[in-house]
């Protein structure tokens, strides 16, 4: 759905600051526990709201074994396959970002919403051209359907399949000045 | 939700500074970052897929090392694939138009046409005509525009870094445009850039080699070289066209070397923070002395570096957001 810059009909508050918390401390939780080698994880940001996310699973994950590991940022925008069909912007979210070599290591996408997929495909193929890191996992804080490929997230906050209408927006203390997930319903006729 | 800018790029060709707008050419200069970076990677591949499978051909009826390269390295950076036509070598020498040359290229299904000609307007009357994305690399004394636009870009960088202000622009800076304006297409698309970016231009040469009218643009002119670069942020050095030297147009080399020659002597009249900048190729010693050219101020290697990622933000944006066909009427 592109979004036409009018209102949506309905909003509706599907995480607030408290249950944010609580997701993103578990979702942290789970990904120690799957990378018991918390030296070799790095953690990788996808421009724009992944990145805060970004760094608060590696403050968490800081806090939890003593261990922080490496954030940079990811823009992916030279890597989307949308350009030739005319639906990519010439919107600039910022530059790729990280002062790290990915050889060898684990790492961690992170992002806030995941629908077609398209964008962590742009991502997989930014990260390869960097070099050959052992695996790539997939956080993600609201899974929202859709998938237009085959990829899934390791970790996820919030799983919803939404409709035509519907517009996840995720909106942080970071860059938003509130930690909430807003379910935003839109006119039919404004939707598609 | 605070977006940076809302500026959509519509052209399907690059053909010059003039008919550009100023949210346009900053648009060129905000999408360049990203390729500088992507030259610069140190592990992995330095190119990206957003021209992946596109035909890009360098078309050049004038000599060229520098501009030549720098389109078919930002090309290769892109992954398109790449094809130069040696005029020497090709069919125009037996007489085939230029549109009947491109007509030709075009039925091999060329994407995008870098042309440089020694005519003003070769690059306008193809743009018109055919389906391909046509950039400008040079027609006559008209304009170079991918030339001004790097040279933007690297004093935009130096000014950022010296006000420590991420978001500087060119707004209030002066500019000295020294050497043989009257030939020169670089001065001509600079001046445009550089108006259109909020600089102040102040041209510095021989009488015989500065335009009439040429204040019309915007330009204050000066043949009092300290007086010129005594206020300047930026001082441009031109390439004195020896080839175009036989007419007499100036008395002697060796006049010119005392008047306008940038060396470490005429440099005590400008500021310490003033950045020298030349478009290449350098005629050492004559309009810019070796010891300025490989010195602390000059930035020429940079303008080199910086030429390649413009060249690419041109050609992703003409071709992944650019229009498709023909607009005009020649």
């Amino acid at each position: 759905m592109i979004r036409t810059g009018k209102l949506p009909q309905e909003t509706v508050v599907v995480m607030d600051s408290h249950t944010m918390g609580q997701h993103i401390h578990r979702m942290a939780r789970e990904i120690v526990e799957d990378n018991p080698d918390i030296g070799s994880l790095v953690i990788l940001g996808i421009l724009r709201r992944g990145r805060p996310l970004a760094d608060r699973f590696a403050r968490l994950i800081g806090e939890m074994t003593g261990q922080t590991p490496r954030v940079g940022s990811l823009a992916t925008t030279l890597y989307r396959d949308d350009y030739r069909t005319g639906l990519g912007t010439a919107k600039q979210r910022g530059d790729t970002h990280f002062d790290f070599s990915i050889d060898g290591v684990t790492v961690l996408l992170v992002d806030d919403v995941l629908a077609a997929g398209r964008t962590i495909r742009a991502a997989m193929d930014e990260v390869m051209d960097y070099g050959r890191p052992r695996r790539i996992q997939l956080a993600c804080l609201v899974d929202r359907g859709g998938r237009e490929l085959p990829i899934q997230p390791e970790y996820f906050g919030w799983c919803v399949a939404t409709r035509a209408n519907e517009w996840v927006s995720v909106r942080l203390s970071e860059m938003d000045g509130e930690d909430v997930v807003l379910l935003e319903r839109y006119n039919a006729e404004e939707g598609a | 939700m605070p977006e940076a800018r809302q500026t959509v790029w519509t052209r399907k060709d690059l053909i010059g500074i003039e008919d550009l707008s100023r949210e346009e050419i900053e648009l060129i200069l905000d999408t360049a970052p990203q390729f500088v970076a992507v030259s610069k990677r140190e592990s992995g591949i330095k190119k990206v897929p957003l021209l992946q499978g596109r035909l890009v051909v360098n078309w050049f009826h004038e000599p060229s090392t520098r501009t030549r390269t720098s389109f078919e390295l930002a090309a290769k950076r892109l992954s398109a694939d790449t094809l130069g036509i040696t005029v020497a070598a090709s069919s125009s020498v037996k007489g085939e138009t230029l549109h009947d040359t491109l007509a030709n290229i075009e039925a091999m299904h060329s994407d995008v046409i870098v042309i440089r000609h020694g005519c003003a307007g070769a690059a306008h009357i193809l743009a018109a005509r055919h389906d391909s994305h046509i950039i400008n690399a040079g027609d006559g004394r008209h304009e170079h525009p991918t030339q001004a636009l790097l040279d933007a870009f690297t004093m935009r960088e130096h000014v950022r870094q010296r006000r420590g202000d991420p978001e500087a622009g060119l707004d209030g800076i002066n500019v000295a445009i020294i050497g043989d304006i009257e030939h020169s297409r670089v001065a001509r698309s600079n001046i445009w850039a550089l108006n259109k970016l909020g600089a102040r231009v102040t041209l510095c040469g021989p009488a015989t080699l500065i335009p009439a009218h040429v204040e019309k643009m915007g330009a204050s002119v000066t043949s009092d070289l300290r007086a010129a670069i005594r206020d300047a942020d930026v001082i441009y050095a031109l390439r004195i066209q020896l080839e175009r030297q036989q007419k007499g147009l100036f008395p002697s080399i060796r006049e010119y070397i005392r008047l306008f020659r940038i060396d470490n002597d005429s440099l005590r009249a400008a500021p310490d923070h003033a950045l020298v900048m030349h478009p290449g190729p350098i005629n050492r010693d004559i309009e810019l002395a070796t010891e300025v050219a490989d010195g602390p101020r000059s930035v020429i290697l940079e303008q080199v570096s910086n030429g390649v990622a413009i060249r690419m933000a041109v050609m992703h944006l003409l071709v992944n957001f650019g229009g498709k066909k023909p607009t005009g009427t020649l």
